[in-house]
């Protein structure tokens, strides 16, 4: 039995900054908070009067890592708002600029954050190259995640905040030879991330979490860019309501909001998706990957790690697929009207569901904007993960380090985005 | 991967745990200044570092992230509670506003090559290439 104060204020590798403060007296667990540290930049505010042609690369911005999620989820918002259907091409090529970012953010969590732990290192750049295995993860951290910059940059002109998106269509379209390069690309990281699988399936940490539901946005091809809102429980919500089953939670020691979907704990990413919708990923992940989609669906928290690898190549056979088939032909964007409107954009972003709810004027100039991510969604899940670890473990684990350790791999796990989750959200004051 | 053995990596902590801010030949910071505490920390940063680098728009010119400081009175005063509730200061600044920068690499991302060509002009100049 023990008491143990700890104050964690810099949780490493993960996006942006967080922290966790726990208290337990006589072997009892008494408090867990664990809060986002990011300061906010008042998107919410800032959005306010800008131009919807503007909208989606200023909050691109939100985030340097999942930019082009914002950007193809404020698209959608727009374009809803405003009544404008792009063409079949415009939508083939964002799913295209979506799996590029799908192989590389996923890679850059699955090989920079998650590796590290299950070789006991600090990061994996302490990766020793002498070692067989060692030195090819560190290979494979680079080449996987340039493959999937590569294929972002054919189609959008960069792999962070794409320049070429714009309302109604592409500013500058990519050419059918150009894309075609990244076929090879795919293919050759296919093993890599077959033996991402198994190591994650071999090392990986088990937390069950038997009472939170899983929610994702699911359609026929597993596209992570249409669909309805499906949850574990049984429920559809069609995603242009899902903002009205979200409840806001205000969390006063976290610069973020936390939700609650209709009354439940939930969480989204890849491991609520895979959860949800396995049957739909693309047919060859299904016969490459059938092996380790057995363990789906799997309340495990850690096997949000899995379902990421198993997405990688879900994503590398789907683009694989598409670029076979397409040819690139000239077209201009559809100009967008300008008209009194609102929309509403749902896409699953890597982390999860996000959602954008823009009310437009009718000279096109944005009159108020929601934005919700899937950080934010989480952020109540997380603590209680954490809670329960410690409260099933507290009396096992005496050191500081290793319990703050710990505790870092669960939010790891979660794969969470503070630089997304505390810029826009409101606060509601107690 | 053939810089992993030329540089030594004292603090990133989107890379690592380990993180000693002392006695530093370069530091990139990204980021704009929006609180005190981050002004402080700055500074602590500069008087261990040799050289300082800002890292993207927002450590070279403060926007986006200084979008607050053009708000009008009415939006100032709806986000005023956030500002007091986590001690912000009251406007944002780029770095320059705060220390000595010897380099930029602007850009929303970064510009690559100006990265890189700043990476390279330092391993020269601290004599590591």
């Amino acid at each position: 039995m023990h008491d143990l104060d700890l104050s964690l204020a810099d949780i490493s590798k993960i996006e942006g900054k967080a922290a966790c403060n726990v208290k337990v007296r006589n072997g009892n667990v008494q408090d867990v908070k664990f809060s986002i540290a990011e300061y906010k930049r008042f998107y919410t505010q800032a959005i306010r009067g800008k131009d919807i042609i503007a909208l989606p690369q200023l909050t691109a911005r939100i985030c340097g890592t999942c930019s082009n999620a914002h950007l193809l989820c404020a698209l959608k918002a727009v374009e809803n708002a405003i009544g404008l259907t792009p063409t079949e091409q415009t939508i083939t090529l964002r799913k295209l600029l979506n799996y590029g970012l799908i192989i590389r953010d996923h890679a850059l969590h699955l090989y920079v954050f998650v590796l590290p732990d299950l070789f006991g290192h600090d990061s994996i750049l302490d990766f020793d190259e002498k070692i067989p295995e060692e030195h090819k993860l560190l290979d494979d951290t680079f080449s996987v995640k340039s493959v999937g910059n590569n294929l972002s940059k054919r189609v959008g002109g960069r792999s962070v905040h794409a320049p070429f998106l714009t309302v109604g269509g592409f500013t500058k379209l990519p050419t059918t030879q150009d894309l075609q390069k990244s076929i090879p690309e795919l293919q050759a990281i296919r093993e890599k991330i077959l033996n991402l699988m198994e190591i994650l399936a071999q090392k990986d940490k088990k937390l069950n979490r038997d009472d939170i539901v899983f929610a994702g946005l699911s359609d026929d091809e597993y596209s992570f860019l249409y669909g309805d809102l499906k949850r574990s429980d049984g429920e559809t919500v069609p995603s242009e309501k899902y903002g009205e089953f979200l409840e806001h939670k205000a969390i006063p020691y976290s610069h973020a909001s936390g939700y609650k979907f209709a009354g439940n704990v939930y969480m989204v990413g890849a491991l609520a998706r895979l959860n949800l919708a396995k049957e739909k990923l693309h047919p060859a992940t299904q016969k490459s990957a059938s092996k380790y989609l057995n363990l789906f669906p799997s309340t495990n928290i850690f096997h949000n790690n899995l379902a990421q690898a198993i997405e990688i190549l879900h994503a590398i056979d789907s683009s694989i697929d598409i670029i076979k088939k397409f040819e690139v032909k000239e077209e201009k964007p559809v100009i967008a009207p300008r008209h009194e409107g609102t929309g509403i954009g749902v896409i699953e972003a890597p982390r999860g569901t996000l959602y954008y709810r823009l009310e437009v004027d009718n000279a096109g100039k944005i009159k108020s904007g929601q934005i919700v991510v899937p950080t934010g969604q989480n952020q109540i899940g997380i603590e209680g993960s954490i809670s329960k670890f410690l409260n099933d473990n507290i009396n096992n684990l005496e050191e500081k380090e290793k319990i703050s350790l710990e505790i870092e791999k669960i939010v790891r796990a979660y794969d969470p985005c503070m630089s997304c989750a505390s810029h826009f959200l409101k606060i509601k004051w107690m | 991967m053939e810089w992993k053995n030329l540089l030594d990596i004292k603090s990133a902590l989107v890379l690592q745990k380990k993180s000693e801010i002392k006695d530093l030949d370069v530091a990139f910071v990204e980021g704009a200044i929006t609180s005190q505490k981050q002004e402080k920390k700055l500074l602590e940063i500069r008087k261990e570092s040799k050289r300082l680098v800002a890292i993207g728009a927002c450590a070279c010119v403060g926007m986006p992230s200084s979008q607050r400081n053009l708000f009008d009175q009415m939006t100032r005063e709806e986000i005023k509670n956030i500002l007091i509730r986590f001690q912000y200061a009251d406007k944002v600044k780029r770095l320059s506003e705060v220390v000595t920068v010897d380099d930029q690499v602007p850009g929303c991302p970064m510009d690559e090559n100006i990265f890189l060509n700043v990476v390279n002009k330092y391993l020269k100049e601290f004599g590591i290439i």
